[in-house]
């Protein structure tokens, strides 16, 4: 059981969160002009990687807020969290 | 009580204050502090139970958590029995009533040990093999099987006791409390942290506290002297919170860790009453020190499972700490120092030791020479080939090994018995480190995983960390505590340790014998029975993987998840495969550390507490009209009213009839309703719903089909425009909660840019719909100054009124196809105003319905229910709802997926009516579909998904999704049942009033 730092509320139980998947998958602007194949690669490719990943939560019993987090699958560990529309604070 | 195997010397017993119990029907007496297994054991009592697979008699082992066979059903009471307890955890208390498990009709004669005899031919995965072919067999097997097998019963009436959750945070926290976690929680205590210690034992001290020996002295007094004088120090602490009689169940990431205390079990029947039972800690702790000790390990030899056959340490415990011979003449099997010990507490305390058998060829340390002193026999490089006595002990055969240790040589010799302790060595308790994530190192010096890299602010120290000498147990941890809490010193800088040094190891895993391995019986795991001989079968059968191996031949896969022996499978693994034990890694040892009951698990979440009930405003006058209530998610609605005698179909025939002839009432207060505002609310409901929004007047409703982004109908509704920049949206009673997730999604992550609001308003309104061609007059006796033409309030509109003074919301709109209004009105007037309409209607003869109904009207006009219509793999086409795309919009969630070369295939499952040839026949749902019944297998074409026998009809209606439906109108296909073959014809999904003439009839 994790305890996650929202960026809005702080520190919390991981009871509090719903975990949403792979971040910064944006959904594109312009669906119309994709090929089926372009529109697949949003629709349905994710990534499950063992190690460090970048991940959607949601506060979803607090803030009900959106945000980023920075998390190593392999040991749980969580590097870093950040909020939506900003740049993930590692490369 | 047999007066010779209770010495009477023991600080730990009370023997003034005698406890009667019974066991397996027998009344027995022990004393206050005694567990049921030193109780039995001092009673002569060994024989405890059977073996899972072939019944063979077994006795208790060890004296802790890791009992594979003193395991008992304690208690008779219906409700409050338990199975799978260990006689060697459970305290004796007064009026204590356990019985063996796993045999029948006693343990003295049990059928199923003719499983023994049939033993050759029961090899591993012997029930996999023969049980599960052909399947069809498996039937009969069953009856059989889990009648003879199976560990104990489980209760059959409710659980009475009370259980308890409680949180816990601390700074500190100490698992264990034997002499290193003692050393951990007075340095942590007495540097001002906030810690707590735990211990699964009702006392604290673990096996220092009766440690007597001559051969281990902190500052020149015996350790438990010592360690006594240090737990009485931990009294003065404000800071640090013992808990005893707590097992830690759980460690998982992040400290997050589970701990179950147990408050009453060591009670008497009479004290117990009207107590907690069980508390379930939740722990968060910023450091955590886990000083959780090491199990001895057995030793692996033919029949090495005869009752009277124990680990050494725990001989010693039951003589030191109990008070209670296990035997009257006893021998010892070892392959290391520790059986020395023993030897010595039994020798003084007047027990005859036979000798004790050692596998190496020497040793040189102090405590053997102590023993040799007192004149204990030793057989060197000896070992155990066979024991003799089927329900006790009654001999052993011993022979000299080999200079290699792999075969034995020489003469057979015998010594008689009525007890054999056994020491393989020692296993570190590193079962929580695991769990929460931590990685083990192999140590080859001694055979032992250790704790090594973890991502969480934890250390082990101790036994459970490797340290199995006194002098390294205390030094090792002080260092590791120091370090691992930033100190400069602490209280146990410069003792002085005196202790045996242990100077000679050798380990064999499995034992030589004079017999082929194919001839003896050399268990591993004593629970579930399975033998060396086992765990090379399967590997000569080709399982590699260590979790492989233990799932065919289940190994470790008993209630004590196998933790005696768990090291043996590997090291004959390793052995047989030729590889290193550190190479072939470890089964993932899962929490519970020790089982749970199923009450501290849930608490207090019981009955009426173990999930939310959502009433709606109506509800005491939908129970007071005699309705019986459906559960949707966590809503009861009311499904219907049944009158006088009436059975469902008889009151959802008539509640349907009356609907239509001229008024019914539906509670439709569940529905999801959400409230969006914002100067982009109608861009962000183009972009949410598959239909356009802009041009909708304000004061104007309209139907929104929402989709995944997939293409796949979500949710619907009926949203209504309030004013130019607020919306009031309805979602299904079950999508509610994951429709404003998914707005709040989009509006969070995708379109940050839009101006828009969301609020669940669900439970801030009630709904009271009427339906019916005499809905009109009954809203117009209701709110009398409201303008009910249909130039003025049209279908598919929205009025604001006042209904005695309390503004409502008023929607005309319809999900039975009759003419009908929905009035929106504060929860707490919803009961006052639902009274005020029926009232209102009584001369109108109005009828309430329930949801059945509701699904029977809708399916009469073809209306889906998203969930019951659609599974997540119906796009609006699919539906035949085509009407409701927008072609004019750019986009929509979902709109790109209504072209993939996948949903524009033309023989996709669509939705179609089905009508039967015989209209009394109602069809099942879920039945399936197929065009011919004279070939078999033959495709399943599709399924019925809505069927009701309509009342205004007069026939049976269905809906249902066909492969290529939509060309196949007119068609007749089969629905085959068990007895019988259903004719259908393939129809249009509308079956009544298909000009919508009655919606403004
Ligand atoms: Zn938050």
């Amino acid at each position: 059981m994790f305890l996650i730092n929202c960026p809005y509320c702080g520190e919390r139980d991981q009871s509090e969160f719903s975990a949403g998947g792979e971040a910064h998958i944006i959904r594109p602007k312009q669906p119309t002009e994709l090929s089926d194949d372009q529109w697949a690669e949003f629709l349905f490719m994710r990534k499950n990687i063992k190690g460090v990943q970048l991940e959607r939560w949601n506060h979803a019993h607090g803030c009900r807020k959106w945000f980023n987090m920075v998390r190593d699958t392999s040991n749980d560990k969580i590097h870093a969290v950040y909020k939506m529309g900003e740049k993930p604070p590692i490369k | 009580m047999n007066k010779n195997l209770r010495i009477t010397n023991s600080k730990f017993i009370d023997q003034t204050s005698r406890i009667s119990f019974k066991f397996d029907g027998k009344t027995l007496y022990g004393f206050k502090g005694d567990t049921l297994a030193s109780a039995l054991l001092a009673n002569n009592i060994h024989l405890v139970g059977r073996s899972f697979k072939y019944h063979r008699p077994r006795g208790i082992m060890t004296c802790g958590s890791e009992e594979p066979n003193g395991i008992v059903q304690v208690g008779k009471d219906p409700s409050m029995t338990e199975p799978n307890t260990r006689a060697t955890e459970i305290e004796l208390y007064e009026g204590l009533e356990a019985t063996s498990q796993n045999c029948w009709p006693s343990v003295n004669f049990d059928i199923g040990a003719i499983n023994n005899f049939f033993s050759p031919f029961i090899p591993a995965a012997f029930y996999y093999k023969t049980f599960m072919w052909p399947a069809s067999f498996w039937e009969k097997y069953e009856y059989f099987i889990r009648k003879s097998a199976g560990l104990g019963k489980s209760p059959t009436k409710p659980d009475k006791d009370i259980y308890d959750h409680k949180y816990l945070h601390c700074d500190v926290l100490i698992i264990g409390g034997g002499i290193s976690g003692i050393i951990a929680a007075k340095t942590a205590a007495q540097n001002n942290l906030n810690t707590v210690l735990l211990d699964d034992k009702n006392n604290l001290g673990g096996t220092t506290l009766f440690q007597n020996n001559e051969c281990f002295k902190i500052n020149n007094s015996y350790s438990s002297e010592w360690l006594k004088k240090e737990i009485e120090s931990l009294n003065s602490f404000n800071n640090l919170t013992i808990k005893t009689r707590t097992t830690l169940a759980a460690y998982h990431s992040y400290n997050y860790l589970l701990a179950r205390e147990n408050l009453t079990d060591h009670l008497s029947l009479i004290e117990k009453k009207d107590k907690i039972r069980q508390r379930l800690w939740k722990i968060r702790a910023k450091k955590v020190i886990i000083a959780a000790g090491a199990m001895e390990r057995p030793l692996i030899f033919n029949n090495n499972d005869r009752p009277g056959v124990i680990l050494s340490s725990s001989i010693k415990k039951y003589i030191d700490y109990y008070g209670v011979k296990c035997g009257q003449k006893i021998s010892l099997f070892t392959n290391n120092d520790a059986a020395y010990e023993t030897a010595i507490s039994l020798s003084k305390s007047g027990v005859t030791i036979n000798s004790v058998i050692d596998i190496r060829d020497k040793s040189n340390s102090s405590i053997v020479k102590e023993a040799e002193k007192l004149g204990i026999k030793i057989h060197w490089r000896h070992t155990v080939v066979n024991t003799n006595g089927y329900k006790r002990i009654s001999s052993i055969e011993l022979m000299k090994l080999s200079d290699d240790g792999t075969a034995v040589v020489g003469n057979k010799s015998k010594e008689e018995c009525d007890c054999l302790g056994i020491s393989g060595g020692w296993t570190p308790r590193v079962h929580l480190f695991t769990q929460s994530g931590g990685k083990l190192k192999f140590r080859d010096t001694d055979n032992t995983f250790l704790p090594d890299k973890s991502e969480s602010e934890q250390i082990s120290i101790g036994s459970c960390n490797g340290d199995f000498e006194l002098d390294d147990v205390v030094k090792n941890s002080n260092k590791s505590i120091k370090e691992f809490l930033n100190l400069n010193s602490s209280d146990y800088e410069n003792l002085k340790i005196n202790c045996s040094k242990e100077t000679d190891k050798k380990n064999i895993w499995l034992l030589p014998s004079n017999k082929p391995l194919g001839k003896t019986k050399p268990f591993l795991d004593f629970q579930n029975d399975s033998t060396a001989k086992d765990v090379k079968l399967a590997l000569r059968e080709g399982f590699k993987s260590i979790e492989h191996v233990k799932r065919y031949t289940t190994t470790g896969m008993g209630t004590d998840q196998g933790k005696l022996s768990n090291m043996h499978a590997l090291g004959i693994i390793a052995e047989t495969a030729g590889v290193k034990i550190g190479e072939l890694g470890t089964t993932t040892f899962r929490p519970p550390y020790t089982p749970l009951t199923f009450g501290a698990i849930v608490g207090r979440n019981v009955d009426e507490f173990f999930d939310i009930t959502r009433r709606t405003p109506m509800h005491d006058w939908h129970t007071k009209h005699n309705a019986e209530f459906e559960n949707v998610g966590q809503w009861k609605r009311a499904w219907y009213y049944p009158i006088e005698n009436e059975n469902m179909h008889e009151a959802v025939q008539r509640e349907s009839k009356a609907a239509r002839d001229s008024a019914g009432i539906l509670d439709a207060s569940t529905l999801g309703k959400i409230d969006i505002q914002g100067s982009d609310a109608s861009e962000f409901l183009n972009r949410v719903y598959t239909n356009a929004w802009s041009k909708l007047e304000i004061g104007k409703c309209r139907y929104g089909l929402m989709l995944n982004e997939d293409g796949m109908v979500y949710d619907d509704g009926v949203t209504t425009r309030l004013s130019e920049n607020h919306y009031i949206m309805t979602t299904t009673t079950g999508g509610a909660a994951n429709v404003l997730s998914k707005l709040e999604d989009y509006l969070q992550t995708e379109w940050p840019e839009l101006d828009v609001y969301l609020t669940s308003v669900t439970d801030h309104y009630a709904t009271v719909s009427i339906c019916g061609p005499n809905s009109k007059k009954i809203l117009s006796k209701v709110i009398p100054d409201l303008d009910l033409s249909d130039k003025e309030f049209p279908h598919m509109s929205f009025k604001n009124a006042l209904i005695d003074n309390v503004r409502c919301r008023v929607m005309r709109i319809s999900f039975t196809g009759e003419h009908s209004y929905e009035i929106n009105i504060q929860s707490s007037y919803g009961k006052s105003v639902w009274e005020k309409c029926f009232e209102a209607g009584k001369e109108f003869n109005i009828t309430p319905y329930g949801t059945e109904t509701m699904h029977l009207l809708r399916a009469e006009k073809g209306f889906i229910i998203a969930g019951q219509d659609t599974d997540g793999t119906m796009t609006p086409v699919d539906l035949q709802m085509d009407w409701i795309i927008s072609k004019k919009k750019y986009d929509f969630i979902g709109k790109r997926s209504l072209y993939r070369s996948d949903t524009i295939r033309e023989d996709r499952k669509q939705l179609v009516g089905l009508l039967t040839d015989d209209p009394n026949e109602v069809l099942e749902e879920g039945a399936q579909i197929v065009s011919e019944t004279n070939k078999q297998p033959i495709e399943m074409l599709g399924h019925v998904t809505s069927s009701y026998f309509s009342p205004n009809l007069n026939k049976s209606i269905a809906l249902a999704v066909l492969k290529n439906g939509k060309k196949l109108k007119g068609q007749k296909m089969f629905v085959p049942m068990k007895t019988k073959t259903i004719n259908v014809t393939i129809t249009d999904t509308v079956f009544l009033d298909k000009e919508n003439k009655r919606l403004n009839a």
